[in-house]
């Protein structure tokens, strides 16, 4: 089956948020209130390393596993969007102390109540397809 | 290797593992960003049929809803075999501020104070919880992504709109944390 690269990618992926603790509602207040490295570290390695990865990606022009050259799309410049829509997220990232990957993981690691939370980012999601277009972007 | 991954990760092992997630996914021909999931989900609801932002071919975003099934598994497999023995290693700073909002350190992920059904289905609880997904729903998209697009594949990439997203994200995230908390917890 193709797709089952995917799931198992997914499987890594869930793991790898129980045990850095990213998807933890504790280590998130930790890191609003600055009072623990763990995150910071977490988040900078990753970032760090990932933006080694793709240098070396773009240098060596290397190729996914279908043989295409792995390509990287710049971002729309426009930003109010991205402040707007990025404090938003982040009043909603604090109070759940889950991001949408983790709120997936929780809720399969049992916290079931969790699905609250993933049924308002399906309406929120839909909310903002229905009034896309009256927002300054 | 069971041992090896049971204990608490160190933050160094741990970002080099969401790393390799987003090189993985590079490799397969994809772009590591999970709240596209959300979208892709009103889609596959019905929402494409009166909402053009919706209207799109969904089947593009099948190895996502993939990955996506595989995080809850993961989430699974973790609670039911590799849980630490140890409480989470929260500092005792936060502990202490969490306890003046009236939110006990339990040692878990996330704490029972707030996720149970008992909250949950309160008036005030449903809505906390209800009214966090909103915002996060709401925002990712506006956003154009969340912390796994903007943070770690955008960033990665040097791209200046993630940096303000991730930006946003703090803001909202102070916000949230300093001046709402007290008004909604306590």
């Amino acid at each position: 089956m193709k797709g089952l690269k995917f799931i198992i990618a997914g499987i890594v992926f869930g793991i790898i948020m129980v045990k850095s603790e990213a998807a933890s509602w504790y280590r998130i207040q930790e890191m609003f209130r600055f009072q623990s490295f763990h995150m910071y570290g977490v988040m900078g390695t990753a970032v760090v390393l990932g933006i080694i990865a793709v240098y070396l990606i773009k240098k060596f022009h290397l190729k996914d596993s279908q043989g295409h050259l792995i390509l990287f799309h710049n971002k729309d410049k426009r930003w109010p969007k991205y402040i707007i829509g990025g404090i938003i997220f982040g009043l909603g990232w604090a109070l759940a102390g889950s991001c949408p990957g983790p709120m997936f993981v929780n809720f399969g690691y049992g916290y079931l109540t969790m699905s609250i939370v993933i049924l308002g980012a399906l309406l929120g999601t839909y909310l903002y397809g229905v009034v896309k277009n009256k927002l300054p972007h | 290797m069971i041992e090896l991954i049971k204990q608490p990760w160190s933050w160094y092992a741990s970002g080099a593992a969401i790393a390799f997630i987003m090189v993985l996914l590079l490799f397969f021909g994809k772009t590591f960003g999970f709240s596209s999931n959300l979208r892709t989900m009103c889609t596959i609801a019905g929402a494409g049929k009166t909402t053009s932002f919706f209207d799109f071919d969904w089947k593009k975003q099948r190895w996502n809803l993939l990955f996506l099934i595989g995080s809850i598994m993961g989430g699974f497999i973790s609670a039911t075999f590799l849980k630490s023995d140890q409480p989470l290693q929260l500092s005792k700073a936060t502990i202490a501020d969490l306890q003046a909002l009236g939110i006990s350190f339990d040692g878990g992920l996330n704490p029972t104070a707030i996720y149970n059904w008992h909250y949950a289905l309160s008036a005030k609880g449903f809505a906390v919880l209800l009214g966090a997904g909103l915002m996060i729903g709401f925002g990712s998209r506006y956003a154009n992504g969340c912390t796994s697009g903007h943070a770690i594949s955008g960033l990665s990439n040097l791209q200046l709109p993630s940096l303000w997203a991730v930006i946003g994200f703090f803001i909202g995230g102070l916000f949230m944390t300093h001046i709402l908390f007290p008004l909604i917890f306590s």
